[in-house]
């Protein structure tokens, strides 16, 4: 490692940086090389950061092309391609990357430890991930195969059959998607189980299960679920490309196959999936919302359970994706109960949120800003999330704009506001600066706004019986107007992201000087210094409570008198 | 800051607001069918129950959202850190068993009782007892139509379904099996019922019983490929002798009209009757729609566009125009042949 040599970055490093040809091959020969945790931690943010411009960029064109009865902004194929792939960029590049960009970087420095337990292991998942990723969007270019044009998965982000089979998907587009999902699957997996052992065997002196921060349970839990869902994704991909080139009969309806099958398959991981990705999020509310509070997270075991809790009753919903699919009504009323116990655990989070903020002191910094919008939006999202519950209610519901307007309220609402709260909390100690207040409060309050613009009102199309995945639709069915206003909505909150955008960049260069601690925080990062040395901690901390940082500063009310 | 938080609050409280209006003036109009095919305009036992239900269900989400933002905003105003100079950690509280075993407790009740009344509904709509006097059909998607049997009445109809209206004292619902031919589609007229899914090689079910006459509108709700967005549905609720009429010209062969024989001729020798059915004629395919009884509907490519002389036309001449990516192919057909070809069909009443 070129950067271990210094225990201290900064005013030790005598020679001045030149900008020499050798002297930046180098440098992306170290981001290239590396198996450090936060080299790839950042590497894992970067990536999804950059495929959130990406899916938002094809977001964009799908408003466009929605915002009038009619419209011909994009041919019906390529609007089929744009949401298929806007789907599937949005969970498995940067849903599944987030996380383990947040994972990565922080859990080592949260426990105590120098790095992740297995650091090639780690490199080679991103890498996989990152080449997973190119290997989906190469389908632009080599998907046409033999057809001749330029060729992207059209089937959905679902992707159900027989619409993937060979007779109705000809060409090399669905395999590009199959191919993709397997090995950013690989990749995953391989990131799952670093962060069970690491958080299982790496945490420091004193640093008992019941010590962990909040974040750490919550990636592992998540950890977990990863390793359970992707599994049968992976085994589903396999047999898809077996039925299309090895002549099986899985999912080949003409041959006796399932079509049900695949549902079973994909949902059995997808709904799970749904708490992969919001369970991290969900862990970054858990750092910012105590911290800015100026008060202990409240009910720190609930909290745990809830998770795990959470995890555990994720595995026996996934049906309630297929209550349209023509299940017994024993099945469908199974899946109505488990889909509601549900939100036992999590209403369970919310009010210990609530109760953390309740008799503290609130500084609404940037951060917390997000964290506030995202108690809020989680909320709505989980009691539009019940509706869906009501089996006869989905029967309606189902398909409908009303489900898009619900899981991007989670998907955004809730996990994309967290992505923002976590950045602008841990950008300072990622790069030793502050990201601007400014322009982080512009970029809240445009997202905001943009978010509630399109998705509060994209609930009403759905009511009023506008089906999901329609490339355009007729002027009588009085959908125009509504579809204009989302339409505005989603422009102002690719507006507020190019705000954050700049903020990163500008921030980068001339943002404040962050300092070790700028946030007055309690967890064991912010007593490295910003941005922390490659070995993380020069001596191996002993912690004697959650909150390490608290006893230190208040060595006359630490807080393992209380826990 | 202050002045901020409030505005966020009343934004999404503002747009929810919206979303009642919309409710309220649906409500108001939930007689009979309508263009807009609102789940809140139901005009069929299943659409009605699964209204009633819904209301239920949003009067008590409605209910926990007004308690639980309330007391978020509460937090938000009260606990905010007044002046940037008080520097004081506040006291520092760790959980509570009493309070935790509260909100866990109420919660699982209200779960119990809406799992309780969501399956009484399941039942209620899944397995309600079919009629002795309900019409059977069979319903099978396609990319991108629809193909409407009747068993009992030997009738093949295409993308507009008729059924009888269903009396309350005397119902008459029409149950519908549900198939696919090719790839997963989904059935849904919002106004008449949920929606259930056509999957090959499978059979599913659903039941209608309009009580109201008229022409309701609903479309595929599973994405099923390129023209998945037109693949529309329009059901005809017909009053008892409007039924009856319906059914006696669906019963009967096409119309032989020898002025338009060079039609035919060119319907017969080109590849058109490979994939369409004609009664009483050669033409005997079936990968497309049956054209006995064209000019009985109402539209053309499965709701794509309005059936008149020159959108039947230009359909024959270039399907792309309508329905780009329908598996119809243009057959370059000469204007003459054009013009003979849509005469003939234009006689198929």
């Amino acid at each position: 490692m070129a950067d271990s040599t210094y225990p201290i970055p900064g005013p030790l490093e005598t020679t001045p940086r030149r900008w020499s040809q050798a002297a930046v091959l180098e440098w992306l020969n170290s981001w290239v090389v590396t198996v450090d945790h936060k080299k790839l931690g950042i590497l894992y943010m970067v990536y999804a950061i950059f495929f959130l411009l990406v899916g938002g960029a094809e977001a964009i064109a799908i408003r466009i092309q929605l915002i009038q009865p009619n419209m011909h902004f994009i041919s019906p194929q390529v609007f089929n391609r744009l949401f298929t792939m806007h789907g599937t960029t949005m969970v498995f590049l940067v849903g599944m990357t987030y996380i383990f960009g947040f994972a990565n970087y922080l859990i080592p420095l949260m426990i105590g430890a120098r790095d992740m337990a297995f650091p090639r292991l780690n490199a080679l998942s991103f890498w996989l991930t990152f080449f997973g990723g190119i290997l989906l969007y190469y389908s632009f270019i080599g998907g046409g195969g033999l057809y001749g044009q330029g060729n992207a998965p059209d089937v959905t982000w679902w992707a159900y059959a027989p619409l993937t089979s060979r007779a109705f998907s000809p060409g090399h587009s669905t395999d590009y998607w199959a191919l993709s999902l397997i090995v950013t699957g690989f990749g995953t997996i391989g990131a799952a189980v670093n962060v069970i052992a690491t958080a299982l065997c790496m945490r420091c002196k004193g640093m008992t299960l019941m010590r962990l921060p909040l974040l750490v349970w919550l990636n592992m839990v998540t950890a977990f679920l990863a390793l359970l869902a992707i599994t049968p994704l992976t085994a589903a991909q396999i047999m898809l490309l077996i039925d299309r080139y090895l002549g099986g009969h899985f999912f080949d309806t003409q041959a006796g196959g399932s079509a049900v099958i695949w549902a079973h398959f994909f949902w059995i991981f997808g709904h799970p999936e749904v708490y992969v990705l919001v369970l991290p999020a969900f862990a970054i509310a858990n750092e910012v919302i105590p911290v800015f509070s100026r008060k202990a997270i409240f009910g720190y075991p609930a909290m745990v359970a809830a998770s795990v809790g959470i995890a555990f009753v994720s595995l026996g919903v996934w049906a309630h994706h297929m209550f349209t699919i023509g299940m017994t009504s024993v099945g469908n009323a199974f899946f109505v109960l488990s889909t509601m116990l549900v939100g036992i655990p999590t209403g369970i989070k919310i009010f210990n949120w609530l109760a953390t903020m309740w008799g503290g002191k609130i500084r609404f910094a940037t951060p917390m800003l997000f964290c506030t919008a995202f108690v809020l939006q989680f909320l709505l999202a989980g009691l539009t999330g019940i509706m869906l519950a009501v089996a006869p209610w989905d029967w309606q519901l189902h398909n409908s704009y009303f489900v898009i307007a619900h899981f991007h309220y989670v998907l955004v609402g809730a996990i994309v506001f967290c992505i923002f709260a976590g950045i602008y909390y841990w950008y300072p100690k990622v790069t030793g600066r502050m990201l601007s207040e400014k322009l982080g409060k512009w970029h809240f309050w445009l997202f905001i706004i943009g978010f509630h613009v399109t998705f509060d009102v994209m609930h009403i199309p759905g009511l009023l019986g506008m089906p999901r995945s329609i490339y355009t639709y007729g002027a009588d069915r009085g959908w125009g107007t509504l579809n204009m206003i989302v339409s505005i909505g989603g422009i102002i909150q690719a507006i507020a992201v190019l705000v954050f955008a700049w903020n990163l960049i500008w921030s980068y260069f001339k943002g404040k000087e962050a300092g070790n601690d700028p946030w007055d925080a309690w967890t064991l990062e912010w007593a490295t210094p910003s941005p922390p040395p490659a070995y993380n901690f020069a001596t191996d901390p002993v912690v004697t409570s959650r909150r390490p940082l608290w006893d230190l500063k208040h060595p006359d009310d630490p807080d393992w008198k209380y826990e | 800051m202050l002045t901020k938080c409030l505005r966020c609050v009343f934004l999404s409280a503002k747009s929810w607001l919206l979303l009642a209006t919309v409710f309220i003036w649906q409500t108001a109009f939930a007689e009979g069918p309508s263009a807009t095919p609102s789940i809140f305009a139901p005009a069929s036992t299943p659409a009605n129950s699964i209204y009633g239900l819904s209301l239920f269900v949003l009067s008590i989400t409605g209910a926990i959202f007004v308690t639980v933002a309330g007391l978020l905003a509460f937090v938000i105003f009260r606990f905010r850190q007044h002046g940037q100079d008080d520097t004081s950690e506040p006291a520092q509280i760790y959980g509570s068993t009493q309070v935790e075993l509260a909100w866990t407790v109420i919660p699982i009740l209200i779960v119990v009782v809406l799992f309780l009344t969501t399956a009484r509904m399941i039942f209620a709509i899944q397995d309600a007892t079919k009629p002795k006097a309900a019409l059977d059909v069979t319903a099978i998607g396609h990319q991108f139509w629809w193909e409407f049997n009747y068993p009992k009445l030997g009738i093949h109809a295409v993308n507009e379904l008729h059924v009888p209206l269903s009396n309350p004292e005397s119902p008459t619902p029409t149950y519908i099996k549900l198939l696919s031919a090719d790839v997963i589609h989904s059935f849904w007229v919002p106004q008449l019922a949920g929606k259930t899914d056509m999957i090959p090689n499978n059979v599913n079910s659903t039941w209608i019983d309009p009580h109201h006459p008229g022409v309701y509108v609903g479309q595929c709700a599973q994405f099923c490929g390129v023209e998945h967005a037109k693949m529309l549905l329009r059901v005809y609720v017909d009053t008892p002798d409007q039924f009856a009429a319906w059914v006696k010209n669906q019963q009967q062969p096409a119309v032989n009209d020898a002025s338009v024989a060079e039609g035919r001729h060119v319907f017969e020798t080109q590849a058109c009757m490979n994939c369409h059915t004609i009664a009483g004629t050669a033409a005997t395919g079936r990968f497309g729609p049956d054209l006995t009884h064209l000019m009985s509907r109402d539209t053309l490519a499965s709701g794509a566009m309005a059936n008149t002389k020159e959108n039947l036309r230009e359909w024959i001449r270039n399907p792309d125009t309508f329905k780009e990516g329908s598996l119809m192919p243009a057959m370059q057909l000469n204007d003459q042949q054009l013009d003979q070809v849509t005469a003939y069909l234009e006689t198929l009443k």
